[in-house]
This record gives structure tokens, C-alpha cells and sequence, in this order.
């Protein structure tokens, strides 16, 4: 650091130079104590290259922790509420992870990398809960997220592009498959996984090989109509994928102070990762409980009439003067590649099962003056964009 | 081997006794196991030396549950009841307390523990209702709990205004400030003090204390009675009270785990490798070699855990006995007063500063004791003209640093004469063996993680709502047909019997309901 440089608290990752030569615009902010551009051309035009070629975007500040030791299945098994017996090594699992009250503490994805090591990687730091979850087990817990950097590369010449760089065995890589390969001497882990619900991989390597890795994507890339995109373009794509994002569409239990503002993994539409059929698991009894009784929230996914986009909008029964207020909306945007006005949202139950109408109230401005509307929403099941090609192996070129 | 038992008891210490009898009376089949030789736990008879045996941990009868007593006819025979306590002066002034009475000191101390003593048997009566019940869950709707909350706060409010005051006042101090604020006798203050600190890492300027004295009182009101043949008399008497119910004990059975499947208890298994099977596993051991050791991180939640892994249940007191050739001169005492319970605290900073080099992991280089000659009062424990001292010693922290070694024990053991030589100055010419039990020794011979009188600190923070721990004050373990019956559960330790019985209780109970 020079003196002329005032440090600002902020960790550079190791493709910071690579991204900082390619920013035009100067809007970065802090992702875990990570500076991390919100875009480097335009938020747009990068989306687009997510939807349409591929996006390169910096997971390095993903926080990432090593579970190994002969105990390593039976720990992850107890920590997570899905069957992890059925990951095998070589396989990548998305999953929650509940309090001892089946409130949901983060989600994350759990990376199987060989026999009994796994590595979990997460949105929020979990370092205590996961040594609390280590009483009784033989298992060590290492927390190395500044030992791997990591590249989303999601699109759909994302395949053509690794493929172009040489990378063997991408044509037997299923989707939340992972494996190993070398890279200049070092090993390169691939894994066919991502935040944009489109075709895509991530890349994990050692850092001083991330700079190499970089200038060998972007070379192989070129081709391709790669591009290194912001924070801003992975938003976009992720609410038109549904997912969710520990903040805004849930909040992690410990982040909360008043009662009643978590979320249980069947109040997010999560049933499918609980395994009821292990008998113990963090949060397994008050669970069982929730469904026995049923759950307080469910959460939607909204396509909502008109191109008023509905942020931060509440959720009505319907829109008479005496409706009834049933939720709000968590994450909303208008998705250019559904041509749909599409939104998350939380509503109380018996509101929201899927096919059913609900109304929203959006506030928008347009020359200063605010106006209101409220729009017509259906509850759908499926994600806004689910594209074949993300699950087909091989995924074949664009 | 492979037998099917209503339920299985691990650990024959009094409470599993009482547990297992009371269940066997309500038609169950019981099978009782016991890790050592002779049931009882702590409460036994061992011979220490030739010809000389001791109440081998707890020595005192004075908290049995009158409770328990009526449930299983239980009559202990006693060699001595309603013991005096004799605060030992080194010049003879000794300080005599028999129930609500002191002598040997000043009129107007005299009459301050008179009201003092009216005051804490009267909480200590309050105290006492919530012993023998099972504590409610709170947050919950459940009519049952919302009850019994509702009659516990009933209960408070019937002191009276102001007793009420006073009593949520005190529940929380420390000793310390109240004695000195009532008494000017030193004897008095650290006798006091001494039994609101005993078998616990405390001192008498550490807060919660009062309630420890209360604890104490609780019982039997302060009643203290040392029984025929040792505490193992106890033990034996129920022993055969179970046995008479139906319940087979099995001794020298140590159990190495308690076999969870599919989230709910099927049985145990014993190191020998004999297998049991039982829908319902009482365990008298401690809260955390229960958990932990013979159930398993695994079969409960990580919250859960993380709290009965931190459980405070680090013990401080000793039992040092001696074999003595005669009794030794005290000035001032009579034959008739080495019956008496013999207490050296000669003031109550003497108690705080025994405890300081505890908080450092240190023994105290001067102890404060408390000393019994059961052998004056039953000459069955040694041979004629001989005699045994039991005492307990503190502190002797669990976790003393550089280890319990040799030279370490002989040098709390030199301590702790020196300290009664002051007293009894021919002691140590009478001494022909002797026997100290560190807490570790008594972690190791009696199964208790720590070795602490109370399975976990008698703290408000692991007391009555959340004794073990938040989420398991009913008995009832977060593992399906998983119970604790031991000191670690509500009420917590002494010989009172409280906590088998609360757990046959609930164990009974919960059976009508599901």
C-alpha cells in the first residue's frame, strides 16, 4: 500500500487487479469485508452476457470452511436437514442449516471433494456455530476462505469456453457435479454449480494461481463474448432463477432480535431438502412439530401484471377496500429474458398456494411524483427461468 | 443375552434406587445397573483401613425427602440425630448451633440468629414445595405447566408482602453480606458461611450463595443425622426396598452406552458386552457423561449439546478420613460433643480467602473442614477404643493445576491436619491411616463427571427451570424414552432422594399421557 492510498478495511481478492483494469464505472462495495464491484461497464449489458454468452463474477468472498475427520458425514448429516448419506464424493449439494427451534441460520452449497472432506460455502460466517456442531464429533473444522479463490462462470457458452481452455471431462460433468483437474501444476477444482439457474460452473483454486486462471479464461473466452460482470448483473439473474438470498428474502436466525421474524426451511419452500426420515438433525423436532401444526409463512414467487416493478410492495388477499394485508414482497425486478414483472415475496398462510391470485400494492415514481397501483399476481411453482440446457449433460455448444 | 425390561435404571445411586423402586411399584419391571460392586453411588460404607470403615463420600443425612420417605416406608436407622454443630475456637470459645439456638455468643447475636434462622426456614420451606415437584416449561400453553407456574407464583406471594420482598431479594445475594450485616460473632459468621459454600465452587462473597444455604436447610430443615453403619445403610435399606418392589439390581455392570435407534432409546449396553433392551433408560449418572458419553453428541441438537458440554459441574470438596488410635483433645470438648457435627471457618473472610486460590485452579494452603467422629456415636465403624474422623475438606479444585499428583495430595492432606492441629493438637500422633479423596478420586470411583456433590453447580443459572439445562428440567432428555433420575436434574444433590423421585413421577406420568 502506498502512502497515498488510504486503507478503507476493504480485502482485495486476488482478481481484484484483473477486474480493477476492466472497471469503468468506480462502483464497488463491501461483501464480507471484500471490495466487489456492483458493476464494471453496465449492470444491464452484463446481465445479458450471463443470459446470453457468459458472465465471469468473483466468489472468492464466498465464506468457505474445510469439514474433514472420520466423523465428517455424521457432523454434516446432524448440521444440514437433508440426507447427505446420498452426496457422494464428487457430488455438490445445496442445503439449510437450522438452530436447535428449526429456524433457518444460512443456506449454502456443501461440496463433497473426496471421500469424507467436504468443503461448505456460505453467504455468512458460521465459524461458531460450526465448532458448537463439532462437541462429540471427530471432525476439524477449517475456515479458508482467503486459501481458495473462486469465478463463477455461468452462461450459456460457459461449457464452450472451459472446453476452449482445455478443460477435459466437462462432457460427463452432471449438474452439482464436481472434479479436479490440473491447472499450470496446481489443482483446479470444477464444479458444475452457480447462483444464475442457466448453464454455468464455478471455478476453486489457490490464489496465486488465480491471476493465470483468469488471463487463460478471458483468452479462451474471447471467442465466446465473455465478461466479467458485477454484483448487480448476478442479482438479476438469480430472482428470475428464485433464489433466495439470506438478507432480503430470509433473514438468518441470528441476525434476528424480535420474535418472529426467522424463517423455517418450510416457510421458504425448502420441504425438499428436509429429511424427516433422519432421525436427528438440527432443528428436526420443532420441524416435525411445524408440520404437524403447519407453518406461519410461505414463500412465493409472483409473476405480477404491468412493468411496475414491485419492490418492496405489500401483498393483499385481493383489492377491495376491505382486502387484508397477507405478506410483503422480499426481492422483485422486471426479467428482460421472461418479459415477465417477477417477484419473491413472503405471505401468511393459508394465503399463496401456487395458482392462486393474490394483489400487490406498488408505489412508483414517475418525475418526482409518486403514484400507486395495485397489480394482479399469480402464485407460480417453477422458477421464472429454467432453461433445459442447464441440467442437460453434455450441455453441448452455443 | 438379550432380556426386554419396562425400563432400565443406569446407576444404582440412592436416586436410581428410589427411582427404580417406586416405578417396580407401580407394576414395571426394572433392571437396575450398577457400574461398581455395592449400589448407592456416593452414598456408601467402605472399609478405608483394617478394621475401620466410613460413610465413603456423602457422611450427613440431612436432606432426605420426608417425601420419599413415606412413598417407599424408608426408616434409616440413625447413630445420631438433631446434631449440634460446633464452630471450633482454637482457644475453646466454641460456638454451639442446635436448630434456632447459639451459644457462646453474645445475647444480642443470639437473638439475631433466632430470626435469622426463623426467616430461612421459612423460605426454606417455600424451597422445599418446589424440591418435590417437577419443574414447569415456560413459553409454552400447556395447561398443565401454566398451572403449576401459577401456583408457584402463589406460593411466593403467600410469604407476605414483605417476606416476598426479602425473599426475591436474598435468592440471588451472597452469604457474606448477610452475616455480616446480622452478626459480630466471628464462629457464628463462618459456620454460616461454611455451609452455604459446602460442595460447591463458591465462596461466601459469591453471589447465588443464599440460595445454596437455603438448599441446604430445604431438606430436612436443617436436621442433621448421621446413620447406623455409615451412609451404605441408607443405600443398602433402599436397596432392598427395590429389590422387595420386584426390581432386579445388577452389580459390577458398568454401562458403556445407552443404544439409540432411529431417534428414540431401545437399550443399553454394558462393557462386558451384555446387551438390554428397554423403551425406557432412567439414568442416575450426571447430566453430561449421560449425554454425552453414553447417549451421544449425534442423537441430539447442537444447541442442546453445546449447553450440556458447558454445564459447570467442576467439583472442589474432599473427603479426607483418618483411622485414629484414640480421640484427639480439643480444649473445651466433651466426649458427648465429638458426636457433634465439628466446623473449622473461624470467620467468614477465613471461608473467602480458603476459596481465592480455587478460582486460580490452586488448593487452599489452609482449609476450611468439616469434621465428624461417626465412630463416637456407632462402634461399629471401628475397632473398640479406636476411631475414625470423616471429614470434608475445601478447596480442592477438580482442575487443580499440575494435576492431582502424589506430592500434590500429600501436600493438601499435610495442609488439612496442620489446619486441625490447631485445634486438636495431638491429631496427627493419633493418625494410623488415612484416605483422601480428591474429586477426582471421587470422579473416578463414583462416576461423576468432576466429581461434584451436585452433578452441576447448584447455580440459579442451572437450577429449578433450567436444571440440567434450558430445554430438559422434566426429566425427560430430548432423546424418546431418555430420562435422568441423578443429582444433575431438579433439585440437584445431598441425599434427599428428591430427584428419583420427581423422575418416577414424571416417568409414570408421561406414560398415562402418550
Amino acid at each position: 500500500m502506498s502512502a497515498s492510498e488510504v486503507f478503507q478495511g476493504q480485502i482485495r481478492s486476488p482478481f481484484y487487479e484483473r477486474m480493477a483494469a476492466l472497471d469503468t464505472k468506480s462502483t464497488w462495495h463491501t461483501w464480507k469485508g471484500y471490495t466487489t464491484p456492483d458493476a464494471l461497464y453496465c449492470g444491464e449489458t452484463e446481465y445479458f452476457a450471463v443470459r446470453n454468452a457468459t458472465g465471469v463474477f468473483d466468489i472468492t468472498p464466498m465464506t468457505k470452511y474445510r469439514i474433514k475427520g472420520r466423523d465428517s458425514l455424521a457432523y454434516i448429516n446432524r448440521l444440514v436437514t437433508r440426507d447427505m448419506e446420498k452426496i457422494k464424493p464428487g457430488r455438490v449439494a445445496y442445503a439449510v442449516w437450522c438452530d436447535d427451534q428449526g429456524q433457518v441460520l444460512d443456506d449454502g452449497t456443501i461440496f463433497h471433494l473426496r471421500e469424507g472432506e467436504y468443503r461448505l460455502c456460505s453467504q455468512e460466517r458460521h465459524f461458531d456455530w460450526l465448532m458448537t456442531n463439532a462437541i462429540g464429533f471427530d471432525v476439524s473444522v477449517t475456515e479458508e476462505t482467503a486459501e481458495v479463490a473462486g469465478l463463477a462462470v455461468q452462461g450459456p457458452t460457459s461449457y464452450s469456453v472451459l472446453k476452449n481452455m482445455g478443460i477435459k471431462g466437462l462432457d460427463e460433468l452432471k449438474l452439482f457435479g464436481l472434479m479436479h483437474v490440473d491447472f499450470e501444476g496446481a489443482e483446479l477444482m470444477v464444479s458444475r454449480t452457480g447462483f444464475t439457474g442457466d448453464l454455468g460452473y464455478e471455478l476453486w483454486i489457490q490464489p496465486d494461481k488465480a491471476t493465470a486462471l483468469w488471463d487463460a479464461l478471458f483468452a479462451a473466452g474471447k471467442l465466446y463474448g465473455i465478461r466479467a460482470i458485477g454484483a448487480h448483473a448476478l442479482e438479476m439473474a438469480r430472482v428470475e432463477a428464485g433464489y433466495l438470498a439470506p438478507g432480503p428474502d430470509f433473514l438468518p436466525a441470528k441476525a434476528t432480535v424480535r420474535t418472529g421474524r426467522t424463517r423455517s426451511p418450510l416457510e421458504l419452500g425448502l420441504e425438499w431438502l428436509v429429511d424427516f426420515s433422519k432421525p436427528n438433525f438440527n432443528g428436526r423436532r420443532a420441524l416435525a412439530e411445524e408440520k404437524r401444526k403447519g407453518s406461519t409463512w410461505r414463500l412465493v414467487k409472483l409473476d405480477i401484471a404491468g412493468n411496475k416493478i414491485a419492490h418492496s410492495s405489500y401483498i393483499f388477499d385481493d383489492a377491495s377496500a376491505s382486502k387484508k394485508n397477507i405478506g410483503f414482497i422480499t426481492s422483485a425486478e422486471w426479467s428482460p429474458v421472461c418479459k415477465q414483472n417477477v417477484a419473491l415475496g413472503s405471505v401468511r398462510t393459508p394465503h399463496g398456494k401456487v395458482g392462486s391470485t393474490v394483489w400487490v400494492e406498488i408505489y412508483y415514481q414517475r418525475e418526482m411524483h409518486w403514484s400507486r397501483a395495485m397489480a394482479k399476481a399469480t402464485v407460480v411453482d417453477k422458477p421464472f427461468w429454467l432453461p433445459p440446457r442447464r441440467s442437460a449433460t453434455p450441455p453441448g455448444p452455443y | 443375552m438379550t432380556d426386554k425390561y419396562d425400563a432400565i435404571v443406569v446407576g444404582g445411586g440412592h436416586n436410581g434406587l428410589i427411582c427404580s423402586a417406586l416405578l417396580a411399584k407401580a407394576g414395571k419391571s426394572v433392571l437396575l445397573l450398577e457400574a461398581n460392586g455395592q449400589v448407592g453411588g456416593a452414598a456408601v460404607t467402605r472399609e478405608f483401613a483394617d478394621g475401620f470403615t466410613v460413610s465413603a463420600c456423602a457422611h450427613l443425612l440431612y436432606q432426605l425427602q420426608p417425601s420419599v420417605r413415606k412413598d417407599l416406608k424408608l426408616k434409616p436407622k440413625l447413630a445420631a440425630d438433631d446434631m449440634a454443630t460446633i464452630a471450633l475456637a482454637e482457644d475453646g470459645n466454641h460456638v454451639r448451633i442446635e436448630g434456632p439456638s447459639v451459644d457462646g455468643v453474645s445475647a444480642e447475636d443470639a437473638k439475631s440468629y433466632r430470626e435469622f434462622h426463623k426467616r430461612m426456614a421459612r423460605f426454606a420451606k417455600l424451597l422445599n414445595t418446589f424440591l418435590n415437584k417437577t419443574p414447569p416449561r415456560l413459553g409454552t400453553k400447556n395447561f398443565e405447566d401454566l398451572a403449576a407456574l401459577a401456583r408457584l407464583g402463589f406460593d411466593v406471594r403467600r410469604l407476605g408482602r414483605h417476606n416476598m420482598q426479602e425473599f426475591l431479594r436474598l435468592i440471588g445475594m451472597n452469604i457474606h453480606d448477610e452475616v455480616t450485616e446480622r452478626f459480630e460473632n466471628p464462629l457464628l459468621k463462618g459456620a454460616v458461611c461454611l455451609d452455604a459454600v459446602l460442595g460447591t465452587h463458591l465462596g461466601p462473597r459469591s453471589p447465588n450463595t443464599i440460595m445454596t444455604y437455603l438448599y441446604r436447610l430445604a431438606g430436612d430443615f436443617g436436621r442433621i443425622a448421621s446413620p447406623s453403619g455409615g451412609m451404605g445403610s441408607v443405600s443398602e435399606e433402599l436397596a432392598h426396598i427395590a429389590r422387595e418392589a420386584g426390581v432386579t439390581i445388577r452389580t459390577g455392570m458398568p454401562v458403556k452406552r445407552i443404544i439409540v435407534d432411529n431417534g428414540r432409546v431401545v437399550g443399553v449396553e454394558t462393557s462386558g458386552g451384555d446387551r438390554f433392551d428397554s423403551y425406557t433408560v432412567v439414568s442416575n449418572a450426571d447430566p453430561k457423561s449421560t449425554l454425552l458419553d453414553l447417549v451421544g453428541a449425534r442423537h441430539m441438537e447442537a444447541r442442546f449439546t453445546h449447553r450440556v458440554h458447558h454445564l459447570r459441574s467442576r467439583g472442589n470438596a474432599a473427603k479426607l478420613h483418618l483411622a485414629l488410635d484414640g480421640l484427639p483433645d480439643i480444649a473445651e470438648l466433651s466426649k458427648r460433643d465429638f458426636a457433634a457435627r465439628l466446623v473449622i471457618a473461624p470467620d467468614e473472610h477465613y471461608v473467602e480467602r480458603a476459596f481465592n486460590p480455587a478460582k486460580y485452579g490452586e488448593s487452599s494452603p489452609e482449609p476450611v473442614v468439616e469434621l465428624t467422629f461417626p465412630s463416637v456415636s456407632d462402634d461399629t465403624l471401628a475397632p473398640a477404643g479406636k476411631h475414625v474422623m470423616s471429614a470434608v475438606v475445601q478447596y480442592a479444585p477438580y482442575g487443580r493445576k499440575g494435576g492431582w499428583t502424589d506430592a500434590a495430595r500429600a501436600e493438601f492432606e499435610a495442609a488439612t491436619i496442620r489446619v486441625i492441629e490447631r485445634y486438636a493438637p495431638d491429631i496427627a500422633k493419633r493418625i494410623t491411616a488415612s484416605e483422601l479423596l480428591t474429586p477426582l478420586d471421587i470422579e473416578e470411583q463414583f462416576h461423576i463427571t468432576g466429581g461434584h456433590w451436585h452433578h452441576g453447580e447448584l447455580t440459579l443459572d442451572q437450577f429449578f427451570f433450567v436444571r440440567p439445562v434450558c430445554g430438559a428440567a422434566q426429566y425427560r432428555m430430548p432423546v424418546d424414552g431418555l430420562y435422568l433420575c441423578g443429582a444433575g436434574a431438579h433439585p440437584g444433590g445431598g441425599v434427599s432422594g428428591a430427584a428419583g423421585r420427581n423422575a418416577a413421577r414424571a416417568i409414570l406420568k408421561r406414560e398415562k399421557t402418550a
